[in-house]
């Protein structure tokens, strides 16, 4: 989910413009005028989907999933809603007692939905069952940071151990933690889903586990009906913030259109997102109760080094920088993508620790003669070029829009490539046979800029599937690695992301927005840099 | 008779193996790594991507992944999806029923409206109501299922109210009329059509002249002389129908959000779920079998000339 596979839809050709759409006016069970009086143990619905694995932190990947997890479970910290900033939470300090060594001392009073209480252990003992290869849990790489974790995850054959060395426990709520190598930013992941603490109830059987899972966070379990909806209540005894309504029913849906058209006419109080057939008119459907918030996700056109097309311009840097140029990204995302995207100014969205405002500078914005010009000192105008997409996603419309500009303003021949679904993209980008350029997402997995960067756009990251290479960035990037600061490491980081705009090894487009909106039924809704809802404070009129 | 239904039921084993290989075969060739994709844009886990593989067989040549799969399912066990962990017989048990009932809905639907109306038109060959028929049908048959879906969407559950946009329970009956009707309307054009040529042809036959020269009271000859020659190509038409009802609920069922089997199948093929889609499929060509058995004993019971030995 992290990874900005957009949302799946369904193949219908074209869409009823129907003039009237009937809402907003329509009767809302008379309390007009009049402030509806809140009920704090008020359930809300919330658009969701069937989870595609058992509910376990450390394989939680999609939105489905992983919305579920983050109401089940409190991690040691977490992300504010507003800033990213991370804030303790199950953890009463976190302190750095060297480069790669920290303690974390663990709140004293927190429990599992079963009562039993959520210790240091309950956190290590956690973090060696996702690691350990034995288990084969999908976010296990999570943990490569800590000291010992190729003895429980070794490249081949099985685990030496079922333990970190790294991970000790001098008494029940203190964990010290020794990493491999210094991460300056390391605790900026402890508010991924990877790390929340399991209870022991968990070990004995994670299957059953997994379909009636107990958490430590505000919302505990109550029902999976399977295709259904999931459905959650407060959990009483939660020691963090009491959230201000009774719990979620995450109620599945097959498509957003059909989760829209349900939040229109109050059958669902809480979207995730509307679907992008929507998007023009939701606004005007829902009033006040539409919102438009930032979230921290960016969209590029990636450049496959290694194809011949790209090979064979002359300069290189020059020519994707033209490219860049000549895409004019704020009549797209306004027209083409119904201003649900703000255009790019940099690798890194606003959001995140480390952004530097304008960071691209003028090769992200469009200026069609300076374009044609670089192109063709670049000896690139006979080039002819395609973009890679999944044709499942809803990219078409821009791609077209994308590539007629460049065309248009450049003279270089642009294409889409349209491969059928994401899996089959995906298999042209990691076997490396992409022709010239690709499209790639990336939805932040912390808010940090080092995730925007380093995981992307480092020689050796495993995402950088293009095969680009900047030896600048590397050394700027290991040492941002090896800084001594988070701030030191932050701002290592911006001049590692300025050293990319030299030879771009991508294009910016543009950032996500979450667009979504909510029923007459509840009010105080907001959403996070993730585009999820701050569950615990929305608020539920009485009925 | 007996000796007929056995045969048939024989040769439904040939059918199966060899339908189940087919789809087996069609998932296996899809592009792309189904294993990898679960990452998505994430870089993936080396490790834990070959044990997943190694778990679920992938690994294997595709033959002896057919047969691992196919002797599992001798013993009853349909396999458990990789991307879910859920079993496929739990899947299939949740979302079967579902489907099952808004088929029936469309089938009710279908051959209410659709016999009424064919007899409407076809009892009155070239007079008003059989203009207003045909031109109604047509207007069904040339409109998609998709558009006429948005449209009762919009105009019965968002602006008259009468229902909720979107099937709140699947399980509950009262909810599945509208997609219901909508999933049913094509097919009782058709039906509307089929019966009223039907009806419009046999009601210059000889059989009937016979029955009105005896004397039989008119809601007689229509009632058994008529309908009953003249439903055959409606009822082999009706029979095909409801397999394909079933399996072709996807567009219905995502438009009133309906967790039916049609859902299930297209998650499951665009992730190259394979034990999903074979189980789905499995069940579907057996639904196509019994009923096309069904309808091939039905001609018995309709046309006296016909006999099975």
């Amino acid at each position: 989910m992290r990874g900005a596979k957009s949302a799946k839809w369904v193949a219908i050709a074209g869409v009823v413009a129907l003039a009237a759409t009937a809402c907003g006016g329509n009767s809302s069970s008379g309390n007009d005028g009049k402030a509806k009086a809140v009920d704090p143990s008020g359930v809300f619905s919330y658009q969701s989907n069937e989870p595609q694995h058992p509910i376990q932190p450390a394989n939680v990947m999609e939105t489905g999933g992983g919305r579920i997890t983050d109401a089940l479970f409190s991690g040691l910290a977490d992300y504010n809603p507003k800033s990213g900033k991370l804030e303790n939470l199950v953890a009463q300090s976190i302190e750095q007692n060297g480069p790669s060594d920290y303690t974390i001392k663990v709140k004293k009073g927190w429990t599992f939905h079963n009562g039993e209480p959520v210790t240091a252990h309950s956190f290590v003992d956690a973090w060696n069952w996702g690691a350990d290869t034995k288990n084969a849990q999908q976010n296990a790489s999570w943990f490569s940071d800590i000291q010992g974790y190729s003895d429980v995850h070794p490249d081949k054959g099985s685990p030496k151990t079922d333990k970190m060395s790294g991970l000790t426990t001098p008494d029940d709520y203190t964990i010290k933690v020794k990493l491999a190598n210094p991460a300056p930013y390391w605790t900026y992941k402890l508010g991924y889903s990877a790390f929340y603490p399991l209870p022991k109830a968990f070990y004995s059987d994670p299957k059953k586990y997994g379909q009636e899972p107990v958490g430590n966070g505000p919302y505990e379990f109550v029902k999976w009906n399977h295709n259904k909806d999931f459905l959650t209540k407060t959990y009483a005894k939660y020691a963090g913030p009491k959230p201000k309504n009774g719990g979620i029913d995450f109620k599945f849906y097959t498509t957003s259109e059909a989760a829209y058209q349900d939040a229109v006419s109050n059958n669902l109080d809480v979207l995730d997102q509307v679907a992008p057939t929507d998007m023009a008119k939701y606004h005007q459907d829902l009033g006040k109760r539409a919102v438009d918030a930032p979230q921290n996700a960016i969209q590029t056109i990636a450049v496959a080094e290694y194809a011949p097309a790209i090979k064979n311009v002359k300069d290189h840097a020059k020519f994707i920088e033209g490219l860049s140029m000549a895409i004019d990204r704020a009549t797209i995302t306004k027209t083409v993508l119904a201003g649900s995207r703000t255009p790019a100014t940099g690798f890194v969205p606003p959001a995140v620790d480390g952004y530097k405002a304008n960071a691209c500078g003028e090769a992200c914005s469009y200026n069609p003669a300076k374009a044609k010009q670089l192109v063709q000192e670049a000896d690139g105008a006979n080039a002819s070029i395609s973009i890679l997409y999944n044709a499942d996603g809803g990219h078409k419309e821009w791609v077209t829009a994308v590539c007629a500009n460049i065309t248009q303003n450049t003279g270089v021949k642009c294409d889409g490539d349209a491969k059928a679904d994401f899996k089959t993209a995906l298999d042209v980008r990691t076997k490396k046979k992409v022709q010239s350029l690709y499209r790639s997402g990336w939805v932040q997995d912390y808010p940090l800029n080092a995730n925007f960067l380093k995981d992307l756009y480092g020689s050796t990251a495993a995402g950088n599937e293009g095969g680009y290479s900047n030896k600048d960035f590397d050394k700027l990037a290991a040492k941002a690695d090896k800084a001594a600061t988070l701030e030191e490491s932050v701002k290592l980081y911006q001049e590692a992301e300025a050293a990319l705009y030299k030879d771009m090894p991508a294009i910016p487009l543009w950032y996500y927005k979450t667009n979504a909106g909510y029923s007459e039924n509840v009010t105080n809704v907001s959403y996070d840099t993730f585009g999820k809802p701050v569950f615990t404070d929305v608020e539920v009129y009485k009925k | 008779m007996g000796r007929y239904v056995a045969r048939r039921l024989l040769q439904m084993i040939p059918v199966f193996i060899g339908t189940t290989l087919l789809i087996f075969l069609m998932v296996y060739s899809l592009p792309g790594d189904p294993v990898r994709a679960l990452w998505g844009d994430r870089p993936v886990d080396p490790v834990a991507l070959n044990q997943l593989r190694h778990e679920y067989w992938f690994d294997r040549p595709v033959l002896l992944q057919y047969w691992h799969y196919i002797s599992n399912v001798f013993t009853g066990n349909f396999g458990t999806s990789f991307v879910t962990g859920r079993k496929v017989t739990d899947v299939i048990g949740e979302s079967f029923p579902v489907t099952l009932r808004l088929a029936l809905v469309a089938f009710a639907i279908e051959i209410v409206i659709g016999l009424a109306l064919g007899l409407l038109s076809g009892l009155n060959r070239g007079k008003i109501a059989d203009k207003f028929v045909l031109g109604l049908t047509l207007l069904l048959i040339s409109v998609p299922v998709f558009v006429l879906g948005y449209i009762f969407q919009t105009v019965f559950g968002n602006q008259l109210g009468w229902v909720t946009p979107t099937v709140q329970d699947s399980n509950d009956i009262s909810q599945l009329i509208l997609p219901g009707v909508v999933l049913g309307s094509l097919s009782f054009a058709y039906v509307a059509r089929l019966s009223r040529t039907s009806i419009a042809e046999n009601m210059r036959a000889d059989y009937i002249r016979t029955a009105v020269a005896k004397g039989l009271p008119r809601r007689r000859v229509i009632g058994v002389h008529l309908l009953r020659n003249s439903l055959i190509p409606v009822v082999t038409f009706l029979g095909t129908d409801l397999g394909a009802l079933m399996g072709g609920a996807i567009v219905t069922e995502g438009i009133f959000n309906v967790h039916g089997i049609g859902n299930e199948l297209y998650r499951s093929i665009n992730q190259s779920d394979n034990a999903t889609v074979v189980g789905i499929v499995t069940v579907l060509v057996i639904i196509y079998l019994v009923t096309s058995l069904v309808v091939d004993l039905l001609y018995a019971a309709l046309d006296p000339r016909i006999r099975y030995v």
